[in-house]
């Protein structure tokens, strides 16, 4: 179990929990990010920029202060065939 | 007989103000981003022979009372009673926005759906059977394809249809224990509830999502309601372990998606020109150099563009002035008053519309591209450093055309905090007008160099204050949370006409007052009046700033409006050729202190309702000591340089 904030770029990932108050959980809700929904991380800011991730086909960007509040369950081997790339900004 | 009223519901970017603006002509603006249009437009409209009333609403996720744009979608819904709703669906995100058509089946009223970006769904691999979606809502659905105005036609035939039949969807269902919890507060509910427009269940549903606004409203209506929901939601949290809110919308989610999987088969879409072009637009390398660029570039062509037109328009309209003075003498009334008029026409023409036009135009493609959710995403980081989030970027991108909407635009930061922020920043940026006067003084008499020195010199000064204020304020908001929409491609009609619908505001609003104030303050000087203003604020123009005292009129006339000030100045001077009244120190100081000094007239009246007198009264008041402070600086640093 591990947060959004920490998924690489072209791998997926499974919404386990939502922290946090009920105004961040809404707002993600409202634009399809529920619990048990996989989402795909596209791109990661650099310095500590947001993250953009996929989900059901549309493109949200995060602030990390709110990835890190979306508890996930990394897919195994989620990376996309598709789109190999190499994880970026291992810390 | 008083028309149909037809109200377009859908999310954000699902294409209604492109539906809108093709039955009602151009009034709704479009942009690519979530929460372009902030409130509600209105307009008659002839429909298949008809005349009915078409509402815009504000683009809504979902129909809470957490958001402003929501709220205001939501109030009108309750208390206007539409005839019919169509709600625009995007076809290429249909299970998300299948979860804001259930919520407004809830509300009882007539409704057609609008699958709507069709062609786009079709790129990216989706087929959706129509038919099997209208059966599993039991509504009338209408492919369209709002951007080339196809189904359109069949779309407003299916809602005349819809409200002359006065049938209402009937609700989904969700999961038992959802059903049983707003079953209890809809029975609760219905003794009181008679010749209600909206039926019980909306409000109970909204009830047991622990909606606060719907509470309160309930509680008001119907005494003893409170406990009944608190009990129903304690037993949806008991019987899943989440909170009740997550399990009501966690039931539509699959209820939605259920559907969609129903009706839609995904295909392989193809990696298209949008998904390379982000792929570099968003790359952490590439990303942050290629916005500085398109930036730099932008700033460039409006300046080039600008100026290849203004000189020989300056050249012109110098000729008339000197030709006017030799049939109407100066001295004389009429004289005066014809060298106003002259002044404040070519003012218009000669001095704001050629940098005007590219700019706006420019601006519209950054607006319609979806450019800049993009410049939220890359400069979130920097923005935080400011104590704000990235979702900030957009107002402060909007000042750079308009104060107005830009402040208005300031809506779609969740927090107050943010707002008051980024509105005193907002007002600060170079608006279109203040750029006109960028352009036209230092720019064309200074150099590009220079003009681009005002932008940095503002941009730094945003960001000092902008770091100041939210170290004062509490309440930091949590983060981005920001839909990137697809890239597009604008279509050229779409740019032109809304370039037009700026350009018709500087023509018929500000234009007419250039002329008029140019002949009072031709008047006044006839009169000798305009030196008592001009003495009067001396203390200011002359001993702090170093100006010539004939700027001090100008700079009342620019509170009306911005551009006011450098046609003022002209006018003051008597001659469109800035240079030979003013030194370069001179030039710089004027404008410095002009992009900064208060907000002109609408910007104040639309601050006002935005976030309060108080905030306005303060905002306006740091920025006339700020002007007049940056005014000293660059006044005694171009002494010393």
């Amino acid at each position: 179990m591990t947060t959004l904030e920490k998924i690489g770029v072209g791998r997926r990932a499974t919404v386990v929990e939502i922290v946090g108050g009920a105004g961040v959980r809404n707002h993600l809700n409202t634009l399809g990010i529920h619990m048990g929904d996989t989402i795909r991380v596209v791109e990661r800011a650099p310095f500590r920029g947001p993250v953009l991730v996929e989900i059901h086909g549309t493109r949200v960007a995060l602030g990390r202060g709110v990835a890190r509040k979306v508890t996930v369950r990394e897919d195994a081997g989620s990376q996309d065939a598709a789109t190999p790339r190499p994880r970026r900004e291992g810390r | 007989m008083e028309g149909m009223r037809i109200v377009l519901a859908g999310q954000p970017n699902s294409g209604k103000s492109t539906i809108f603006n093709a039955v009602a002509g151009y009034r709704a603006g479009t942009a690519n981003f979530p929460g372009s249009s902030v409130s509600y437009t209105l307009s008659r409209a002839i429909v298949l022979g008809r005349e009915v009333n078409i509402v815009d609403l504000p683009g809504i996720y979902s129909l809470t009372s957490t958001d402003a744009a929501e709220r205001e979608a939501l109030t009108y819904l309750l208390e206007n009673d539409p005839d019919v709703i169509i709600n625009v669906v995007d076809a290429t995100r249909l299970g998300r926005s299948l979860e804001l058509t259930l919520q407004l089946m809830d509300l009882g009223k007539p409704m057609v759906v609008a699958l709507n970006m069709l062609d786009e769904a079709r790129r990216k691999g989706i087929d959706i059977d129509e038919k099997a979606l209208a059966a599993a809502l039991g509504i009338p659905v209408v492919p369209t394809i709002g951007r080339r105005g196809q189904g359109l036609k069949a779309l407003f035939r299916e809602a005349m249809r819809a409200g002359l039949s006065h049938r209402a969807p009937s609700p989904a269902s969700y999961d038992n224990e959802v059903e049983r919890a707003v079953g209890e507060i809809e029975r609760a509910l219905e003794p009181q509830w008679k010749d209600e427009p909206v039926p019980a269940r909306f409000f109970a549903i909204k009830a047991a999502e622990g909606d606060p606004e719907v509470i309160h409203r309930l509680a008001a209506q119907v005494p003893g309601i409170g406990a009944i929901v608190d009990r129903a939601a304690a037993e949806l949290e008991k019987a899943h372990g989440w909170t009740a809110d997550q399990v009501v919308s966690g039931s539509r989610h699959t209820v939605a998606h259920e559907i969609e999987d129903r009706v839609a088969v995904f295909h392989r879409g193809s990696v298209g020109w949008r998904e390379m072009a982000d792929r570099v637009l968003l790359h952490p390398v590439t990303g942050g150099p290629l916005m500085a660029l398109i930036l730099f570039s932008f700033f460039y062509a409006v300046f080039g563009l600008g100026k290849y037109v203004e000189n020989p328009l300056v050249a012109l309209f110098d000729g008339l002035g000197v030709w006017i003075a030799s049939v109407l003498p100066p001295a004389t009334l009429a004289g005066t008053v014809a060298r106003g008029v002259v002044m404040g026409v070519s003012g218009g023409v000669a001095i704001v519309l050629p940098y005007l036009i590219p700019f706006l135009f420019g601006l519209a493609i950054l607006e319609d591209t979806g450019y800049l959710p993009r410049m939220a995403y890359i400069l979130d980081n920097l923005m935080h450093r400011m104590g704000l989030h990235g979702k900030s970027v957009v107002p402060l991108m909007l000042g750079y055309g308009c104060s107005v909407p830009a402040v208005m635009s300031t809506r779609i930061l969740e927090s107050p905090r943010d707002r008051r922020i980024t509105t005193a920043l907002t007002v600060l940026i170079p608006c279109s007008a203040r750029t006109t006067i960028i352009y036209a003084v230092v720019g064309a008499y200074m150099g590009a160099g220079w003009a681009f020195f005002v932008y940095i010199l503002n941009l730094v000064v945003v960001g000092a204050l902008g770091t100041l204020l939210s170290g004062r304020m509490k309440g930091r908001a949590p983060g981005l949370i920001l839909e990137i929409p697809d890239l597009r491609l604008p279509a050229a009609k779409t740019l032109l006409a809304k370039t037009w619908l700026s350009l018709r505001e500087f023509i018929v609003i500000a234009w007419p007052l250039l002329i008029a104030s140019s002949a009072v303050l031709g008047v006044l000087e006839w009169a000798h009046g305009a030196s008592a203003v001009n003495a009067a604020l001396s203390p200011l123009t002359v001993a702090l700033l170093g100006l010539p005292s004939v700027v001090g009129v100008t700079l009342i006339f620019g509170v009306l409006r911005k551009e006011l000030t450098v046609l003022m100045l002209i006018q003051a001077i008597g001659t469109t050729n800035i240079a030979a009244s003013l030194s370069p120190a001179q030039m710089m100081t004027f404008t410095v202190f002009v992009v900064f000094y208060i907000p002109c007239v609408a910007t104040i009246a639309v601050m006002l309702r935005e976030v309060g007198w108080k905030d306005t009264a303060w905002i306006s008041a740091m920025t006339i000591v700020m002007a007049t402070v940056l005014g000293v600086v660059v006044r005694f640093a171009f002494a010393v340089l």
